[in-house]
């Protein structure tokens, strides 16, 4: 499972809703690839002003394509990066580095599975997907997104579900709401034994939140911002609970991105909570002690 | 546009021209070859070691050790800027007992170099870590943390004041075996670095490291609000190598016998060779291994390319020969 960095080749590149699917042939990437990796891709070309490279999960990985090992991922365009990677042309050159990260843990005898997928977070559950049906797991998705356009594979998701809900904020497909709200009732109805989520941090929060509450075990992928993706920067770090009860900031790309819904602290990301180890100390009260006995009959007379 | 595949597993084959010799020296640490990692861009080399072998390099330089366990400050922790990134990682480390106990002797039972980087809040912390690596052990030299930025007390920032340089230089000199150089890592971001350099040397370094990063701020124009959760961080990558060449030219200039480990923005060998003709006996590669993980060993190969065109036998002979008139 070491990751490799291989330069590329843009196999193609389609739209999906709002969102951009690229393959690439990646030989050594797509071979040890397990569901809940992902890559990071160089963006702009050799003389970039970009230095960070981009990461996504893995969708899709062919491990014997005509041309060798392919892997798929799915991204938004939201910035100069994203765009640059949106006007590519197959047989382009693309520096990628994976498969990084920790993989989803399956589980070892057949089970009820729901997937909850946020947005282009399902992404990653597609293979997922795959890796359980194989164990004979049942499948039940949830997705949702702003909108239909933004929902992301939704038929393939029927396709190989025992059921599938899917949500939308504006109500233009599905339940009107957040893809947390019919968690309980699906987990409840399906008697789910696990539950997996990919998407942004607040709905991994309401997931972990709800799974929690049913006593389910819950499996995250997080989206969390990187600078290199293969653990040196210490950007992407978390609050997590490890083993030993111990709260740590770990590193989201070689700690994660997988990690287990109960053991994130989801309501003290952006702070060090100070129980963290490794915590700054607080400061130190100032050792004022009684004021003086003048210094109570100057502040009386001040008053 | 090309169709096709080249792969790069393991180490690239070694570009090394035999004619060349690259070896190089920081005071008494005898180097194969002049390029190593920065300081908080290789952590203690395992990572990076699944893309080349460490021990190929000049040397690890790792991130920086204190004393305890920290953990840094809260996310969001980068920004990306032009041609460069502003971190506010805020030195998060394992503290170092775990160093001593796990990174440090992975390093030497793998033949790297380590060079370690130590930073500490006060004069004494910096002493006892000098202490505490000298009973260990194993590091080939000791980079004296004195710039980073992202502390919570400017205050700390020994680097940015001569004579608190000074005291922190002349104490894990004090506590560092005579064979071992002590290097100190300079700020950009003082009116005089010659200054702060030459109070560093007077004190025992060994030599200087140059430069870590420069202070900076990036508001969010939606948020309205600072990017980073510690609002300032340091800038980092090319966008600041003129200023980071600029330190090493004017140090060198003033005291050409001083070993200088130059660094700031290196992303290839020609960037390197510059850091190396205005006066650095070696480089550090650092930001530019988060855009390519193979980087230090690339710059390596390429650097020597680039010597063996310009007709060059020893990589010595290039060391701040941009000084020399033509």
């Amino acid at each position: 499972m070491t990751p490799v960095q291989v330069t590329g080749e843009v196999l193609s590149l389609r739209r999906i809703g709002a969102y951009h699917a690229m393959t690439v042939v990646a030989p050594g990437v797509a071979e040890s690839a397990k569901p809940g990796q992902f890559v990071t891709v160089a963006v702009g070309g050799p003389d970039t002003s970009m230095l960070m490279r981009r990461p996504f999960s893995i969708h899709r990985v062919h491990e014997r394509g005509v041309y060798g090992g392919t892997v798929e991922f799915v991204f938004s365009v939201e910035g100069r990066g994203t765009r640059w990677l949106a006007q590519m042309q197959p047989h382009e050159p693309i520096d990628i580095v994976g498969p990084l990260g920790k993989p989803f843990s399956l589980p070892r005898e057949p089970a009820t599975c729901v997937l909850v997928g946020g947005g282009y977070g399902s992404a990653p559950l597609f293979p997922l997907a795959d890796a359980l049906r194989e164990r004979g797991c049942r499948i039940d998705f949830v997705i949702g997104a702003a909108t239909e356009e933004r929902l992301f594979g939704a038929l393939d998701a029927k396709r190989i579900s025992a059921t599938l809900s899917v949500t939308t904020d504006d109500g233009s497909v599905g339940l009107r709401g957040r893809v947390s709200d019919p968690l309980p009732e699906v987990l409840t109805t399906t008697k789910a034994d696990v539950v997996y989520a990919c998407g942004p941090m607040p709905m991994l929060r309401a997931v972990s939140r709800i799974a929690g509450e049913a006593g389910i075990p819950c499996q995250i992928a997080v989206e969390e911002m990187m600078a290199c993706g293969v653990g040196v920067c210490m950007t992407c770090v978390l609050p997590v609970i490890g083993d030993d009860g111990q709260t740590r900031m770990v590193r989201s790309c070689v700690d994660g991105p997988v990690f287990h819904g109960d053991r994130v602290r989801f309501d003290d990301i952006g702070v060090i909570p100070p129980d963290t180890v490794g915590a700054p100390e607080p400061p130190q009260p100032k050792r004022a002690g009684k004021p003086s006995a003048k210094t109570q009959r100057v502040a009386e007379a001040l008053r | 546009m090309s169709s096709t595949l080249t792969v790069r597993v393991g180490t690239p084959s070694a570009a090394t021209d035999a004619a060349i010799d690259m070896s190089t020296a920081l005071g008494r640490f005898e180097l194969p070859n002049p390029v190593l990692t920065a300081s908080g861009c290789a952590a203690a080399g395992r990572e990076l070691n699944q893309f080349f072998d460490v021990a190929k390099l000049g040397g690890v330089v790792t991130k920086s050790i204190m004393l305890r366990p920290r953990s840094g400050r809260p996310t969001p922790r980068m920004a990306e800027t032009p041609s460069g990134m502003l971190n506010s990682i805020g030195l998060q480390g394992p503290g170092i007992d775990a160093f001593l106990e796990t990174d440090l002797p992975w390093l030497v039972e793998r033949g790297a170099r380590a060079v370690v980087s130590i930073a500490g809040g006060t004069v004494e912390e910096f002493g006892k870590l000098a202490t505490r690596l000298r009973d260990a052990g194993g590091a080939s030299m000791i980079e004296v943390n004195i710039s980073c930025p992202n502390v919570e007390d400017r205050g700390q920032v020994f680097a940015c004041d001569p004579r608190a340089a000074a005291n922190v230089v002349q104490a894990v000199r004090r506590a560092t075996r005579a064979e071992v150089p002590v290097f100190a890592k300079l700020s950009p971001d003082v009116t005089d670095i010659v200054a702060v350099a030459r109070s560093c040397v007077e004190a025992g370094a060994d030599g200087l490291s140059m430069t870590n990063t420069l202070l900076g701020i990036v508001i969010d124009t939606d948020t309205l609000r600072p990017v980073l959760a510690g609002v300032t961080g340091g800038l980092s990558g090319p966008a600041i190598r003129p200023v980071a060449l600029r330190c090493v030219w004017q140090v060198h200039q003033a005291m050409p016998d001083v070993p200088i480990l130059g660094m700031g923005g290196i992303r290839t060998g020609l960037d390197a060779l510059q850091f190396v003709l205005a006066g650095a006996s070696a480089v550090s590669v650092g930001t530019e291994t988060f855009h390519d993980p193979g980087a230090p060993i690339r710059v390596l190969n390429e650097l020597t390319k680039a010597l063996a065109d310009r007709g060059f036998e020893r990589f010595s002979d290039a060391v701040g020969l941009a000084h020399q008139p033509r």
